[in-house]
């Protein structure tokens, strides 16, 4: 695979997932709390099935980081009826593939395969969801390849550690300062036990949501999964445990030193979800600021000035309790960090003290409907997003979400970036490079 | 957010590796249709309603295996400038005009081909097209906008030596193909993008950028006469030239294992074992594709993964894969493990590679790969963006309208026998390139 030159400076208004507001979700729930929603979409012969269980890092203790995650390893080791290793291989032979993600809010599975198949999944996540075996050996093993998964994508990843880094400084006792993964001194001492509550605790039909999305009928595939989980007793009733965040006194600053090339800044501003009505203006002043080529900070720091190799800003606002707002660079070869921080807080202040021009609200505002329709030509993607809006809050948001968009004048972007792009919201992170490659 | 699998690195070289030899799940024969028009450009066209999108994918047979000697980066660098200004917009009046649809119109590089891809909500395909033409037609090639995007694939470059697979895959590639093209990064190196002017950009432009060069695939809620008409009114005046080709340097097998170990303080070393492989034309290609599904290209399915992360623990990562290029590929085993055990790892690659060569493979393990190439099919055109690059490969590698349906003949007609001699042929676990990046002093190397 060669990698050719990509530059990511705008991706950031795209994580935020979109859906178009026709989406035609049948909602169905069980007598044991399984929520399922189920979306026909006849476009090609393929369907997803996608559990979700409300449980992530948030749901953790200090001493013990790291476990939902280790969670999801192990929920692939294997069942009675299903027994080790034949999770993936069972859905691969069936053409399909499988995968699961951990974030600090929930923890989903999917499998993607042809529709005339959806079946198989539906039989397996019901087997897992109570009769998982985890042995100590298995446990073991799997801490290993998690400590890999560790080194791999955070200790030797300038940008990663930063980004680490920064949310650890961000929050100081709120669950959402350590990373999904766990803190490697935590990942050596999560045993079996630990696994084992974790699991009988969250993962329960009523701690979780099926999502399905494909060229399935709706009536049919709800009969199948009433079947196969419709007998698995409900769980006891979990605590709705919203974290705390104290008081921030002043603008924070951090500095991660590292082998790496070239230096970068990563600064985070404390900001409200989007269940709360500045979210929406907050999400458009995002795509002002990097939606796109045209947009502010690209325009300035990468176009004009040519002093950053990326510019971007972003808000992530889908999740449970108040997250960041982010806004960050990458300084190109040969010019100083220093000059990059300074030009990006300039349009930061620039935008606090001027209301954006229509026409760039009009271009955020189309941008977020389009990427809702956009997005709708992957079932996968769809899934995602109503999962992600059922996850912090329900899925009928998503609705309530495009309205909001649309109601935002630029003088509420202005208004948003005054009152929450501040120091005392802020934390600062600045990756300094330190050696580099020899051979 | 942390997955158990790394989604991106996994199943996308999967697709793009895998998706020539996936075909559809025959509904009804023919995914799109197809027509050479009369200057020469290639059009297939699949009409998709149900959502109000339109994807286009224009791909130019102007890749850097093309880039002349000294030259390299010429090809991507060409294909990058291309939104970056016409003779009658700016670089800042295009991203203007497509973000403000919510659009994207974006250009990638490649070894064989470039592409530049489309993609706009149904109400807006006319603008789309029209930017799409004169991005295509007329670049500017204005020697400010050279200037700003060499200095910025030149920093991409210099960030690119900070991730370690980045620098492995790199030195892979030099040391398996030499002087052949494919051993060169496509973005070039810094010293290269140096060497190039405006002069040498235009010519390469002149060279290559002529509709007898070019695919164009449509796909979405557009019908035939519209798309008919688009092309039509767009891209007029565009001629057929004739291409030039010059023939391309052979790339010879090594002698025995060549190491190349290059030094960074991380924690993992960064492994990637391989050597010269095969073509996209070789008849071979289906054998390898099913051997390969079975050493290291299935996942959790594969032998790789199941010895190496799953009985061991050594690593979160392991996989192989055969690169199948228009004139030539690589295959090429790869993982990452903390530098104590490194080499635990490699002995494992080889112990692998050693036995699918010597002993047949099970029933089980032939079945259950052919199972999955033919069965995921669907997934791979289950997209208008997906079918898009789809129709492009098939068209530029020949494979075919009955592509679709010749496929699963193709992976079912494959036999433990051919599993065993294209593993014998095309694996060898003697003389090989392996690549570690990591600290040297604690992975403290065998090989």
């Amino acid at each position: 695979v060669k990698r050719a030159a990509i530059i990511i400076s705008f991706l950031c208004v795209l994580f935020m997932p979109l859906v178009a507001s026709a989406l035609n979700v049948k909602e169905f729930r069980l007598d044991n709390g399984l929520k399922i929603l189920i979306v026909e979409d006849h476009k090609s012969p393929t369907a997803t099935f996608q559990i979700w269980y409300r449980v992530g890092s948030v749901d953790e203790k200090i001493g013990k980081t790291g476990l939902s995650h280790l969670l999801e390893h192990m929920m692939f080791k294997g069942t009675a009826k299903y027994g080790p290793k034949t999770f993936s291989q069972t859905i691969q032979r069936a053409g399909g593939i499988d995968n699961a993600f951990t974030t600090r809010e929930y923890t989903a599975y999917f499998e993607l395969l042809a529709s005339d198949r959806i079946g198989l999944p539906i039989g397996m996540e019901a087997d897992r969801m109570r009769n998982l075996i985890l042995t100590p050996k298995a446990v073991l093993s799997e801490r290993d390849v998690v400590m890999e998964e560790r080194r791999l994508r955070y200790d030797d990843d300038p940008e990663k550690l930063l980004f680490q880094e920064v949310i650890a400084a961000s929050f100081k006792d709120h669950p959402y300062r350590w990373p999904v993964i766990g803190w490697m001194s935590d990942l050596k001492t999560l045993d079996p036990e630990d696994l084992i509550a974790h699991y009988k605790t969250y993962y329960a039909p009523n701690n979780a949501v099926i999502i399905v999305v494909g060229d399935v009928s709706a009536k049919e595939v709800f009969a199948e999964i009433e079947k196969a989980f419709g007998g698995i007793p409900r769980g006891p009733a979990i605590k709705d445990a919203h974290g705390r965040e104290d008081e921030q006194y002043g603008e924070k600053r951090i500095y991660v030193k590292k082998e790496a090339e070239l230096p970068s800044v990563l600064i985070t501003y404390k900001v409200p979800n989007i269940s709360d009505r500045d979210g929406f203006a907050l999400d458009v002043l995002a795509a002002v600021l990097s939606g796109g080529k045209s947009a502010r900070l690209y325009n300035s720091l990468v176009y004009e000035k040519q002093i950053a190799l990326s510019a971007w800003a972003g808000y992530e606002g889908l999740h449970r309790d108040p997250f960041l707002f982010f806004a960050a660079a990458t300084a190109a070869h040969g010019k100083k960090i220093e000059d990059v921080e300074k030009s990006l807080l300039e349009e930061l202040e620039e935008i606090k003290k001027a209301s954006p021009s229509e026409r760039e609200v009009q271009k955020a505002k189309n941008q977020i409907e389009a990427s809702f329709i956009m997005e709708q030509d992957s079932i996968s993607m769809q899934a995602r997003t109503i999962g992600s809006f059922e996850m912090i809050g329900g899925w009928r948001l998503i609705d309530t979400y495009l309205e909001g968009i649309r109601k935002v004048t630029a003088e509420d972007v202005r208004r948003a970036a005054a009152k929450y792009l501040v120091a005392d919201r802020k934390t600062t992170g600045i990756l300094i490079p330190e050696g580099g490659v020899k051979k | 957010m942390a997955g158990r699998a790394r989604v991106a690195r996994w199943i996308v070289p999967i697709f793009f590796f895998l998706v020539l030899l996936a075909p559809p799940r025959a509904r009804a024969g023919f995914l799109a249709e197809r027509e050479v028009l009369p200057n020469g450009m290639v059009l297939l066209h699949a009409e998709r309603t149900g959502l109000p999108i339109v994807k286009v994918v224009l791909a130019i047979k102007a890749g850097s295996v093309y880039d002349p000697p000294g030259k390299g980066g010429i090809a991507n660098l060409t294909a990058d400038l291309l939104n970056e200004g016409t003779t009658t917009r700016s670089s800042r009046d295009i991203s203007d005009a497509i973000d403000f649809v919510g659009g994207s119109l974006g250009t990638s590089g490649g070894e064989d081909y470039v592409t530049v891809s489309l993609s706009v909500l149904k109400k807006d395909v006319s603008l789309g097209f029209d930017l799409l033409s004169d991005i295509v037609l007329r670049p500017a090639f204005k020697e400010e906008e050279i200037k700003r995007r060499r200095a910025i694939i030149k920093s991409s470059i210099i960030r690119q030596k900070e991730d370690p697979a980045s620098v492995a895959s790199k030195a892979f590639l030099k040391a398996v193909f030499g002087e052949h093209p494919y051993g060169s990064p496509v973005e070039g190196t810094e010293e290269s993008l140096d060497g190039i002017t405006r002069q040498d950009i235009v010519a390469f432009y002149e060279s290559y950028y002529q509709p007898n060069n070019a695919i164009i695939s449509v796909v979405g809620d557009i019908d035939r006469e519209e798309v008919r008409a688009l092309l039509k009114r767009f891209f007029v005046g565009w001629h057929r030239k004739e291409i030039a080709t010059s023939p391309l340097p052979v790339a010879g097998r090594a002698e025995g294992p060549k190491v190349v170990k290059i030094q960074k303080d991380i924690t993992q070393a960064n492994v990637i074992l391989g050597h010269l492989g095969i073509s996209r034309e070789n008849p071979d290609y289906y054998a390898v594709s099913v051997m390969n599904y079975i050493l290291g290209g299935g996942g959790f399915a594969s032998r790789l993964m199941d010895n190496i992360r799953d009985n061991k623990g050594l690593s979160y990562d392991v996989r192989s894969f055969f690169s199948a290029n228009k004139f030539g590929g690589f295959f090429e085993a790869e993982l990452q493990t903390k530098n104590a055990t490194a080499n635990a790892a490699i002995a494992e690659i080889l112990k692998e590679m050693e036995r699918i060569r010597t002993e047949p493979v099970t029933d089980k393990e032939l079945k259950d790969a052919q199972s999955y190439l033919t069965g995921s099919f669907p997934l791979r055109i289950d997209s208008d963006s997906r079918i898009a690059s789809f129709l492009t490969a098939v068209e530029y590698y020949g494979l075919g309208s009955d592509y679709v349906d010749k496929y699963k003949e193709y992976i079912n007609a494959v036999t433990k026998e051919d599993v065993l001699r294209v593993a014998k042929k095309y694996l060898d676990p003697k003389n090989y390139v392996l690549v570690v990046v990591g600290n040297l002093e604690k992975t403290s190397l065998k090989y």
